[in-house]
């Protein structure tokens, strides 16, 4: 079963070549030697890339490329180092630099130019040049005191930045800060402590503290996850499993992606605990094929484990056996669904199975199996290292910890963050997020992805736990937020969210099968041109509206597994707070954002227009007649509804309806 | 066993913890609609058509697979599950072709009868429909995706019965389908022709592929002399689709398709005796001369397809032996004709069947003896009913009458070939005769009856101990086969039928999946039997006389010549 992954990648190099023990750990001893890789007070400049998929997609590399062509020539006599993401996403390529006796100080949106400047002004030289600076990583988001030298004028601590201000970081401790690559790094970090830790506990007790933690899963439903492992560790063994669901799957997600690339260690621990806990020495990360870097760190990370004695048989010297197996899934969106994974896993088509029997006590290979989101096992070393009271004390009484967030849309600043629960939307898009981009309008923001829902202005004062979320009509998901200007058109949203689900479903059972296609149906109807209505159309339209919500609610109380359940959520929760959009589209035939293309109409004014021609040069479906020097006219059922004569015009004399 | 309280639509009731809350339901009359579930199968819970309310239930909650627990709530009729049925029924309407007047399972299609009960509306504004093309490729089924409601059934019962898994869902959402792999025709799958998949299909997704038209044809044409033998499990259970309860209704039959046309009328339980003398002795001498053993039984060519994909190295353990369908055609051609001076190139020879294999065995390019086919067409017992239907020919109605001669003379060993364990039973009448050239203190063997999947015993045989094996349902054939491979098991003899229960319970029969009429087919098999004027296929006299004009002996040349084939292995992924 283990190492079923022989990676490609070179041997990692590591401070020890040896098992590590119990002792060591937990005594703070192997972290004190290992402190130097913290870089508090390095003896060389050390500079940091962020090196995530986002990092990378933004050139990354080049930038990484150029700071090791210039280090080879020995221009600059730096250590440099890869860190995943720091969830300041948009601000990407990302570098931090470490010099002897200043604070790490980290640059945005760095490209080739950029890097040459900061070598040879900072790295070389002695100016910061500010405006490349976003802030002062040091310390974030924990760590001593340190001073901002005199002459950086204008430069903050990261910690008094909007973006990070409001944020608290458990999850994303390390991301962004850490080489994901050096397990030392993560031990150096208190990495390991905590599965130090449940070593010298009961089974049962690390159960008992996971429950009194209020921890509640991260992956969208909120299931209590203490209550979910004292399910499997009630369950008779010898062979029980562990699995990760990191199939992260909602549109505008990527909180498991960053988690897995930046802080791989922090996961393997949790995933370690939750063996320990329930009784299973071996666990399956079920992570999607379109992750491979995630999937690349994960593998180093295991092998690194293993080769310490953090996995495998004995761990630390102990009974404890806990290995990984890595399964790739194959990009279906409902293998996100826990039985769907669990048939993936078992390489069967991911289709989702009856519960009852619950995985917990019938799961993968028929054996008791736990199933957590990624970041859920990455709060577990943290509560068991810091206690389970510590981790109560954040949030509100139902919703315990900090949510991470994939911010995202239109908002100033969009990106990775993390934020206490009972945070309202209201902080979290106008003060982290920095308001709506171009100050337009705000709208509304759309949580939970496909499954989740659209909340509308008088929900931003709503404090964010799952209990509030779910009676607005939205849900936390995994953490999809989208956030939406005055130029959105609801029944768009609503439709390729529907369109997504459509594609998503797996099939199996009819009212999903069916009843989300119809769905998509009745919305492209109410958002079809009127020209080419008949009147038997208009008719057949109207029954759809009709049918609208019954079908949504046919399939809420019918469909077989959370995605189907959840897959109305989009269009019931614009019904409920955008009523009046859906019947101008379906009463009026129009949309009031202007986003239904066929339900605009372009019309030349008459009394402006002087004729010059241009538009109906431009029209591509030749739909403008008129004479040179009269009034010119839209023919209505030519017009494609491009744009292009009302851009041309010089007279704007064509208005759009 | 525990009980639980369950208070169902008002009424509280106690069952047996474990139960599902249909069949709680279904056991105290509450009759909930399913479309998906199959009975002794893991429930999938697909269709939710099944759905009932349970209190403290978050949504509506498929009966067919959630379990009851103590004090709950059961409520199975109010208008949220009502609407909740209706409007599934609606949806699968929406994409489904209103083509009812003409599809075969009309009157008996699942689908047609939730639309009525539930009073299903015609939604005009859902338009899209899914569409792929018929699949007929096979000469034994025929696909029409477009009537496929995706139950899944079909793909439960390859895979979990029949242990072939040739269907799977393909696609995703809307667009999913229930295809072959990579869109293959059937005909080039590993679908061993079973029909199982038929038998539970809801709607008319999947059928035989049709040959009534093909036998009009044929009686139409005054040059051909058109002949036929009835399999001995088409006699009990025609009498289904016809409201006649009689144990056989052989003779009934006989008379109705001496009335369409047929010239003559044979038994195909003769073959089955011929069968038996040809198979028997083939084991004597494999057990005597140190032959290949265990030795397996060749009658069911789904079971014949299902070696040569799956068990090709298991070729040798066959039996060469015809089946009684191809031996009958055989001995109809090549004796028969001779006999009554007709050219055998006009004999046009139809078998009727309860098996939708046999329609691919007919036709199979081994089934000829000097360019002669041994048959010309296969009828399953669903068609034979429509053609009777066709000619005006009402089965009560017609007069009894015997089989015609002599190729309609049988045994009781020939009749219970039908059932699984008919063919070990019959055999070892005969062979425990041949070997000690005594007969069977007891006659029937029970050892070998019933439905259960694999059966096993071990009968003494003069001085052999004789070790025997009995599987019905292709799953159960890969399980004795893979003891039998890895050593755990050693057999002499093994009989293995495609369907479960063995004929009787084949992909030709009239549809539907009730136990309880198997198991009324299967007491009519033994009651015909038990009636038999001789039970022994030894005592059959027509058999002994045809070896005496033209066979020979058994496994003679000339046996070999007209009896006897072998099979090929065939790729396990076409």
């Amino acid at each position: 079963m283990s190492a079923m992954h022989t990676s490609k990648q070179p041997a990692s190099k590591l401070a020890f070549n040896r098992r590590l023990t119990r002792e060591e750990i937990s005594s703070g001893a192997l972290a004190k030697q290992l402190e130097n890789l913290l870089d508090r007070n390095p003896a060389k400049t050390v500079v940091y890339v962020g090196l995530g998929t986002c990092g990378l997609a933004s050139g990354g590399q080049k930038v990484w490329d150029r700071l090791e062509e210039r280090k080879s020539k020995g221009e600059i006599d730096v250590v440099l180092k890869k860190t995943g993401c720091i969830g300041y996403c948009q601000q990407e390529v990302m570098v931090d630099v470490k010099k002897p006796g200043k604070p790490r100080v980290s640059f945005s949106n760095v490209d080739v130019a950029r890097i040459d400047k900061i070598i040879d002004s900072y790295i070389k030289g002695d100016t910061l040049p500010t405006e490349l600076v976003i802030g002062i990583s040091e310390s974030y988001p924990e760590g001593p005191e340190f001073q901002i030298p005199a002459d950086w004028k204008g430069v903050k601590a990261f910690k008094d930045l909007p973006y990070f201000k409001k944020q608290k970081r458990v999850v994303l401790k390390n991301c962004g800060t850490i080489d994901p690559d050096s397990i030392d790094e993560y031990i150096a970090r208190d990495g390991y402590k905590a599965l130090t830790k449940v070593l010298d506990m009961t089974p049962r007790a690390v159960v008992d503290e996971i429950k009194a933690s209020g921890l509640r899963g991260r992956g969208g439903g909120g299931f209590p996850t203490g209550s979910k492992w004292e399910f499997a560790f009630n369950q008779p063994g010898p062979q029980k499993y562990i699995v990760m669901n990191a199939d992260e799957g909602d549109p505008g997600a990527f909180m498991d992606r960053s988690v897995l690339e930046g802080d791989p260690h922090r996961v393997i621990e949790g995933m370690a605990i939750g063996g320990f806990a329930i009784g299973a020495n071996h666990g399956y990360i079920y992570c999607r094929a379109e992750y491979p870097l995630a999937i690349e760190k994960l593998e180093r990370a295991i092998a690194d484990a293993r080769s310490y004695g953090l996995l495998g048989k004995n761990i630390l010297g102990t009974n404890f056996e806990f290995d990984l197996t890595i399964k790739k899934g194959a990009g279906a969106f409902v293998c996100g669904e826990e039985t769907a994974l669990l048939a993936s896993i078992e390489g069967k088509r991911g289709m989702p199975k009856p519960r009852p029997p619950f995985p917990a006590v019938q799961g993968a290979f028929n054996k008791p199996t736990v199933i957590n989101n990624v970041e859920t096992f990455a709060n577990v070393p943290e509560i068991i290292r810091n206690g389970a009271a510590w981790f109560a004390a954040m949030g509100t009484p139902k919703s315990k910890g900090t949510k991470v967030f994939a911010l995202t849309g239109k908002v100033k600043l969009s990106g990775l963050i993390e934020v206490p629960m009972g945070i309202t939307l209201r902080e979290i898009i106008f003060d982290v997020g920095g308001g709506i981009l171009n100050d337009r309008g705000f709208k509304a923001a759309q949580i939970g992805g496909p499954s989740g829902g659209c909340l509308p202005t008088q929900c931003l004062e709503t404090a964010i736990d799952y209990d509030s979320l779910i009676e607005a009509g939205a849900m936390m998901g995994s953490g999809g937020l989208v956030v939406m200007d005055d130029q959105t058109c609801m029944v768009d949203v609503a439709r390729f969210f529907i369109n997504f689900t459509r594609s998503e479903s797996c099939g199996k059972c009819i009212p999903c099968r069916e009843g989300i296609a119809r769905l998509q149906e009745m919305l492209e109807k109410i958002v079809e041109a009127p020209e080419t209505e008949t009147g038997n159309m208009a008719l057949e339209r109207m029954k759809a509206v009709i049918d609208l919500r019954k079908t949504c609610e046919l399939i809420r109380d019918t469909a077989a597994c959370g995605l189907g359940q959840t897959a109305p959520n989009p269009i019931l929760s614009t019904l409920r707070y955008f009523k009046e959009e859906y019947e101008a589209h379906i009463y009026d035939r129009k949309c009031p954002a202007g986003r239904c293309k066929s339900l605009l109409r372009y019309m030349v004014d008459p009394q402006a227009c002087i004729g010059c021609g241009i538009c109906k040069k431009k029209c591509p479906n030749a739909a403008i007649v008129g004479e040179i020097k009269h009034a010119h006219y839209i023919v209505a059922e030519k017009c494609v509804r491009c744009g292009v004569c009302f851009e041309a015009c010089p007279k704007k004399a064509i208005s759009c309806s | 066993m525990s009980m639980v309280n369950v208070t169902i639509n008002g009424t509280k009731h106690q069952f047996e913890a474990g139960m599902t809350v249909l069949e709680a339901c279904r056991k105290i009359g509450v009759e909930i609609p399913t479309l998906c579930h199959l009975k002794n199968l893991a429930p999938s819970g697909s269709c939710r058509i099944c759905v009932v309310e349970v209190e403290k239930a978050r949504t509506l909650v498929p009966s067919c697979a959630f379990p009851i627990a103590e004090g709950m709530v059961v409520r199975t009729n109010t208008e949220r599950i009502r609407q909740a049925r209706k409007m599934i029924v609606e949806l699968l309407l929406a994409n489904h072709p209103s083509d009812c007047l003409n599809c075969n399972r009309s009157l008996t299609c699942e689908l047609q009868k939730l639309a009525m009960e539930y009073e299903a509306e015609h939604k005009p504004h859902m338009k899209a429909k899914r569409h792929h093309a018929i699949d007929a490729s096979s000469p034994s089924l025929v696909r029409d995706p477009d009537k496929c409601i995706i139950c899944g059934r079909c793909v439960r019962v390859c895979e979990e019965v029949q242990g072939v898994g040739a269907i799977d869902f393909t696609k995703r959402g809307f667009e999913s389908i229930v295809l072959p792999a990579f869109n293959d025709d059937l005909a080039d799958t590993t679908c061993v022709n079973c029909g199982q998949c038929i038998k539970v299909c809801p709607t008319g997704a999947l059928s035989e592929n049709f040959s009534v038209k093909d036998v009009i044809d044929a009686l139409n044409d005054k040059d051909k002399v058109v002949v036929c033998q009835v399999a001995p499990a088409v006699r009990v259970a025609l009498g289904e689709s016809f409201g006649v309860d009689e144990d056989n209704v052989a003779p009934l039959l006989v008379d109705a398709l001496h009335r369409i046309g047929f010239k003559y009328v044979f038994d195909t339980n003769f073959a089955a005796d011929l069968t038996i003398m040809e198979e028997g002795t083939e084991l004597i001498t494999r057990l005597t001369t140190g032959g290949t053993l265990p030795m397996i039984t060749s009658c069911s060519p789904g079971w014949i397809k299902f070696i040569e994909h799956f068990y090709p190295q298991m070729l040798p353990n066959l039996s060469t032996c015809k089946s009684p369908q191809q031996m009958q055609g055989a001995v109809i051609k090549a004796y028969w004709a001779k006999k009554m001076k007709i050219d055998p190139k006009n004999v046009f020879n139809v078998s009727i069947m309860p098996c939708t294999a046999k329609k691919f065995e007919a036709q199979r390019p081994e089934m000829e003896v000097d360019g002669i086919r041994d048959v010309d067409v296969v009828l399953t017992t669903r068609e034979v009913g429509k053609l009777l239907r066709a000619f005006d020919v009402e089965l009560k109605a017609c007069t009894k009458t015997d089989f015609d001669n002599p190729l309609g003379e049988s045994s009781g060993a020939g009749a219970i070939f039908g059932a699984t364990g008919g063919v070990m039973e019959a055999a070892l009448r005969t062979g425990y005769k041949l070997v000690t050239g005594k007969e069977l203190d007891t006659i029937d063997i029970e050892a070998a009856r019933g439905f259960e999947g694999v059966k096993e015993a071990t009968v003494q045989v003069g001085d052999i101990p004789l070790s025997i094996a009995i599987a019905s349902g292709l799953a159960n054939a890969r399980k004795v086969l893979d003891a039998v491979i890895s050593g755990q098991k050693k057999y002499h003899f093994i009989e293995i039928m495609a369907c479960p229960g063995g004929c009787l319970n084949g992909g030709g029969q009239p549809t539907h999946f009730d136990v309880e009429a198997l198991r009324k087919r299967l007491a009519k098999i033994y009651a015909i039997d038990k009636a038999a004027k001789i039970r022994r296929s030894h005592d059959n006299e027509s058999v002994k006389t045809l070896y005496a004009e033209f066979l020979q002996k058994p496994n003679s040349p000339v046996s070999h010549k007209y009896l006897h084939t072998h099979y090929h292995a065939r790729p396990e992924k076409c």
